[in-house]
C-alpha cells in the first residue's frame, strides 16, 4: 500500500505484460446492454472515477465500462460476451484491496460483484453459512455470533472488505498462526468460467472428489474464474481471550521470546511485535497505554477454555520475564485488552500521522531470521534516509515494514520504492515471501520475478491457460511475463537460457 | 535395495532423470513410495518409479513449527522426529503399512481422525518441490506460514496422487504436542449420539476425535490439563484407551477385517448429516468417524445407488477395495474439462501416474 505519487511501472505496458485486445467502447456498450437487459452498466467518466482504484489508491486507471449485475445469469452472459469480443474483465469486491488487485484496465470491464450482498444460509449445528461475494468479512461473524459461531480471518479492512475479495487474496489477519487463512476456512465456492460455465469447487463435506481446485481459486486473484457464492466454515466462539503486553530494552530480545512461546508449546491466538517508532506513533495517536521508552513490544493474546487460557498466560509470563523483558502488563478487563489492541490495529494510520506518505510493505520470513532482517531494514534504512517503522505478525513470520517518505520531494518516491523493494527481496533471501497475505496484485509484480524462477512461472502460466487461455481475467495481474522479469533484470535464469525460448513471452 | 536405503539421501537428480527420459519417449510413470496405498485409486500401469531412496528432514526448526521433508521419508521416521521435540502432524495420517512414505501422505491427502478439529494434510502443506515433466524441479510455497505469492500449487498437488508431477519435498506447519489426552466411551443410541456431536460442535470444547459405531460414542479430549479433566468429568462415561484413535486410523478395527468379503466404503458429508437409509443397511454397517462427516460403509449395493444417497446429501462416495473402474465420485462434466486441461498443460504426454484418479486422465 502506497500513499503518494504514481510509480512509473505499475501500469498496464503492452510492450512488457503483452497486447490487450483494442475495443471500441461505444460498440462494446451496445454489445453487452442488448445481451444483458437489466444490467446496469457505468460507461460516462464521472460514473466511472469512483471505481478508478482499490485500497492501493496511489494507482489509478479509468475502467472503460463497469458492470453493477444483480445476477448469475447477468454475469453469465457478461463473462459469454466478454469472451467472444475479446475484452479484458477485471472482477472487483470492495476495492480494498492493498495490492492493486482489482486495478481496472483501459480496455477492460471492471466487474463489480458488490450487489452479491446476502446471506444466503446459516447452519449452526453444520457450522456453515452460505453467503455471496459481496457480503462483508465483519458481518459474517456478527450474523453467526447470535449462534455462539464466528468466522475466523480477520483482516483489518474486516468491516469492509467482502468475502470475495478475500477468496481471491487468501486473506489474513491477526489470528492466522491458530486459526489459519482463508483457504482454511472456506469449504465451498460457486464459480462462472471466462466461457460463462457454472462449477462447485470443494463441497459442505470436509473434501472433494478429484483436484483440489478449490485451494487453487484460494489467493489466485480472480484470474481463474468469478467466484459468485461462498461457503464458509463456523468456529465456536473461544471462551475467553487474555493479552499480555511485554516491553523490551532490546529487539533481538523480543524476537527470541516469540520463538520461546512457541517452543513452550503454546499457539497464542495473536502474537504481535512493534518497534520504537511503531510503539511511539500509536501512543500518540490512540493512547493505547504502551510504554514509550521500549525499544519494542509484545501483544500476545492467548484464548481458548478459560482454565488453560489461565495455565497459558502464567506460562507465557514466565517465558517472557526468562527472555528478559523489562515490563510485563496483562490487561485487566475486555475494556483494557481492545486498548492494548486499538494501538495496533491503529499502527498505519498513526505511522500515517509522522509523514506525508507511506509505503506498507507484506514480506513473510522464518522467524529465526528476524534479527538479521531488521538489522538489513536498519542498515537500508540509514542507506536511503527514510525512516521505516515496523509491525510485525510475529507469530507467523508476517512482517509490514512502513516506509516513511514525502511524495513531494522529488526523487523519494523513486527512493522509497527502491527501499521497498531491497526488503522484499531481503525477505525472499532468507527463504521468506514477497507477501504474506495482501497478495502481488499489480503493485508486486516486479518482486515476484525475485521470488520464482522462469520455469515456475512457465508453470503459473500454464495453470491460468487451463482456465483462461485467451487471458482475458485480470491479465497482468500476480503472475509477471517471462519478458517483464527480463527487462527489469531480476530474473533468475537458469544456466544462462530461458526455458522454451519459443514460447511468446507474454 | 541399493546401501543407501536407510539414510539421507538426494535422489532428485536420478528421479529427474527418469522423468525426462520418460517424457521424451511418452512413457507412463507408476510412481510408487512405500507402495502401501495402491489401492486408494485406480490401478496404474507405467513402469515403477521409486521415491525410497529419496529421503531424509532437509530442514527443521521445531521453533519456526515447520519442518521440510524428503518424499520418499518414512511417516514413522518423521513422526519420530517430531515427537522427540514434543511435536506431531496434525492431520494424524493413516500409514496403512510400516512402509508408508511423506510423499504417499501428501499425493493421497488421506487425514486422520483428528482431520475435522485440525485440519487437513492440505491444510499443513506449506511448500512444495516438484519435478516437473521436463525433469526440473521447481518450488511453490515455502517455509513460511503466510504466502500468497503465485497460484498455491503446493496445496494443488495434495491429492492429486502424483498425476500432476513428482512430489520430491515437502514443507509442512506442525503442532505441538497436545498438554493432556483422555479417551472415553459413551453407552448411546446413533440419533442420541448425532444430536450431541452437533451441540458440542457449537461449544468451545477440547473434542479432537469423535467415532460412533455398535451403541456407543468414542470421543478424544485433547488440550490443556485443565480443561481435558473438567470436560472429561463433565461428559461422563468410561476410558478409553488412546489406540483406539491408532486402530481406528489404520482399519485395524474389526469393522475393517478383510474377512468381510463386502466392498469397503467411505462416504464423505456435511456435518450434522442425518443417518442415510440404504437399502440392506444395517446400523453396523456403517462407523460414523469424524463426528459423522467421514462414515465408513460395508456393503454389496452398486456403486450408482450409493453415489445417488450420497450426492442427496452433498458429499461423495469413494470405494476403497479395488475393482471398479472408477473409484472416486465421477466428477461433473464440466469440472472434468478443467482437469483434463490443468493435466494437458502441466503433462501433456500423460507420463505421471496417467488414470490413477480417473481413467480420462
Amino acid at each position: 500500500m502506497m500513499s503518494g505519487g504514481i510509480p512509473m511501472n505499475i501500469l498496464y505496458d503492452a510492450a512488457l505484460d503483452g497486447v490487450l485486445p483494442q475495443n471500441d467502447k461505444a460498440e462494446v456498450l451496445a454489445d453487452l446492454q442488448a445481451a444483458t437487459p437489466g444490467l446496469t452498466l457505468l460507461h460516462r467518466e464521472e460514473d466511472l472515477r469512483p471505481f478508478e482504484c482499490d485500497g492501493l489508491s496511489a494507482y489509478r486507471v479509468l475502467p472503460m465500462l463497469v458492470a453493477l449485475p444483480e445476477t448469475l445469469d447477468q454475469v453469465e452472459t457478461l463473462l459469454k460476451r466478454c469472451r467472444a469480443l475479446g475484452v479484458p474483465v477485471v472482477t472487483r469486491g470492495a476495492g480494498t484491496g492493498l495490492s492493486g488487485g482489482a486495478l481496472p484496465l483501459e480496455q477492460g470491464v471492471l466487474l463489480v460483484m458488490s450487489r452479491f450482498n446476502r446471506i444466503l444460509d446459516i447452519d449452526p449445528d453444520a457450522r456453515t453459512m452460505r453467503v455471496q461475494p459481496g457480503v462483508r468479512n465483519l458481518a459474517i461473524s456478527e450474523a453467526a455470533s447470535p449462534y455462539g459461531l464466528y468466522y475466523a480471518p480477520d483482516p483489518s479492512s474486516q468491516i469492509a472488505c467482502s468475502i470475495g475479495g478475500n477468496v481471491a487474496e487468501n486473506a489474513g489477519g491477526v489470528h492466522c498462526l491458530k486459526y489459519g487463512l482463508t483457504v482454511h476456512n472456506v469449504m465451498k465456492v460457486e464459480v462462472i468460467t471466462i466461457e460463462g460455465e457454472r462449477m462447485t469447487l470443494g463441497s459442505e463435506a470436509l473434501d472433494a472428489p478429484g483436484f483440489d481446485l478449490l485451494a487453487l481459486f484460494n489467493g489466485s486473484e480472480g484470474m481463474l474464474g468469478v467466484v459468485t457464492e461462498i461457503t464458509v466454515k463456523l468456529l465456536p466462539k473461544p471462551e475467553t481471550a487474555k493479552v499480555l503486553m511485554a516491553s523490551f530494552d532490546d529487539v533481538e530480545k523480543a524476537g527470541r521470546a516469540v520463538g520461546n512461546i512457541i517452543a513452550a508449546g503454546i499457539i497464542p491466538g495473536g502474537l504481535e511485535m512493534m518497534d520504537k517508532l511503531a510503539i511511539r506513533a500509536a501512543e500518540d495517536f490512540v493512547k493505547a497505554g504502551y510504554p514509550v521508552e521500549a525499544e519494542a513490544i509484545l501483544l500476545c493474546e492467548l484464548d481458548g477454555v478459560e482454565a488453560d487460557v489461565d495455565d497459558d498466560c502464567a506460562t507465557v509470563r514466565r517465558v517472557l520475564e526468562a527472555a528478559g523483558a523489562t515490563g510485563i502488563q496483562q490487561a485487566r478487563d475486555d475494556a483494557e485488552r481492545a486498548k492494548f489492541w486499538a494501538g495496533r490495529k491503529n499502527a498505519f494510520p498513526a505511522v500515517g500521522r509522522m509523514s506525508p506518505d507511506y509505503y506498507c510493505m507484506d514480506g513473510t520470513i522464518p522467524r529465526r531470521e528476524l534479527p538479521r532482517v531488521l538489522k538489513g531494514i536498519a542498515d537500508f534504512s540509514a542507506e536511503y534516509g527514510l525512516r521505516v517503522a515496523n509491525v510485525f505478525h510475529a507469530g507467523d513470520g508476517n512482517m509490514h515494514p512502513l516506509i516513511l517518505f514525502d511524495a513531494n520531494q522529488p526523487g523519494e518516491l523513486e527512493q522509497a520504492e527502491e527501499l521497498g523493494g531491497k526488503i522484499l527481496e531481503l525477505c525472499v533471501e532468507v527463504g521468506g515471501s514477497i507477501t504474506g497475505e495482501h497478495g502481488v496484485g499489480r503493485e508486486k509484480i516486479n518482486q515476484m520475478c525475485a521470488q520464482f524462477n522462469p520455469g515456475e512461472l512457465t508453470i503459473f502460466h500454464a495453470v491460468k491457460a487451463a482456465f483462461d487461455p485467451e487471458r482475458l481475467l485480470n491479465p497482468g495481474k500476480n503472475i509477471p511475463t517471462l519478458a517483464r522479469c527480463a527487462e527489469f533484470g531480476a530474473m533468475h535464469v537458469h544456466n544462462n537460457q530461458l526455458p522454451h525460448p519459443d514460447l511468446p513471452r507474454f | 535395495m541399493s546401501d543407501t536405503a536407510n539414510t539421507d539421501h538426494d535422489a532428485s537428480q536420478a528421479l529427474a532423470e527418469r522423468i525426462r527420459q520418460a517424457d521424451a519417449e511418452g512413457t507412463p510413470l507408476r510412481i510408487v513410495g512405500g507402495d502401501t496405498k495402491a489401492f486408494y485409486g485406480r490401478k496404474v500401469e507405467g513402469s515403477s518409479l521409486a521415491t525410497r531412496e529419496h529421503r531424509g528432514i532437509t530442514s527443521y526448526d521445531p521453533v519456526e513449527l515447520i519442518v521440510s521433508v524428503r518424499s520418499g521419508t518414512p511417516l514413522a521416521e518423521l513422526e519420530a522426529a517430531l515427537d522427540a521435540n514434543g511435536q506431531m502432524l496434525g492431520c494424524e495420517p493413516p500409514h496403512f503399512g510400516d512402509d508408508a512414505t511423506v510423499g504417499g501422505m501428501v499425493a493421497t491427502g488421506l487425514s486422520g481422525p483428528r482431520r475435522p478439529w485440525a485440519g487437513s494434510v492440505r491444510d499443513f502443506v506449506l511448500g512444495t518441490r516438484v519435478i516437473n515433466r521436463e525433469g526440473i524441479e521447481q518450488r511453490f510455497g515455502g517455509e513460511v506460514m503466510k504466502n500468497v505469492a503465485g497460484y498455491d500449487l503446493s496445496r494443488l498437488m495434495v491429492g492429486a496422487q502424483g498425476t500432476l508431477g513428482l512430489i520430491t519435498e515437502v514443507s509442512l506447519k506442525v503442532l505441538p504436542r497436545p498438554g493432556a489426552t483422555r479417551s472415553l466411551r459413551l453407552e448411546l443410541p446413533l440419533p442420541e449420539a448425532l444430536a450431541k456431536l452437533a451441540e458440542w460442535g457449537r461449544q468451545p470444547l477440547p473434542i479432537t476425535a469423535a467415532a460412533w459405531h455398535d451403541g456407543a460414542l468414542a470421543l478424544r479430549l485433547e488440550g490443556g490439563p485443565s480443561s481435558v479433566a473438567a470436560t472429561r468429568e463433565r461428559l461422563g462415561g468410561e476410558d478409553l484407551e488412546d489406540d483406539y484413535w491408532i486402530a481406528l486410523r489404520e482399519q485395524r478395527l474389526g469393522f475393517f477385517s478383510p474377512d468381510d468379503s463386502r466392498p469397503l466404503w467411505r462416504l464423505s458429508l456435511p456435518h450434522n448429516t442425518p443417518v442415510i437409509d440404504l437399502p440392506g443397511v444395517n446400523e453396523s454397517d456403517v462407523l460414523y468417524d469424524w463426528a459423522s462427516s467421514q462414515r465408513w460403509l460395508r456393503s454389496d449395493l452398486d456403486a450408482e445407488t450409493i453415489r445417488l444417497a450420497s450426492a442427496r446429501a452433498d458429499g461423495h462416495a469413494t470405494c476403497l477395495t479395488p475393482g471398479l473402474d472408477s473409484p472416486f465420485t465421477p466428477l461433473a462434466p464440466v469440472v472434468e474439462k478443467y482437469h483434463r486441461n490443468l493435466k494437458a498443460e502441466l503433462d501433456p504426454k500423460g507420463i505421471f501416474n496417467p488414470g490413477r484418479l480417473y481413467a480420462a486422465f
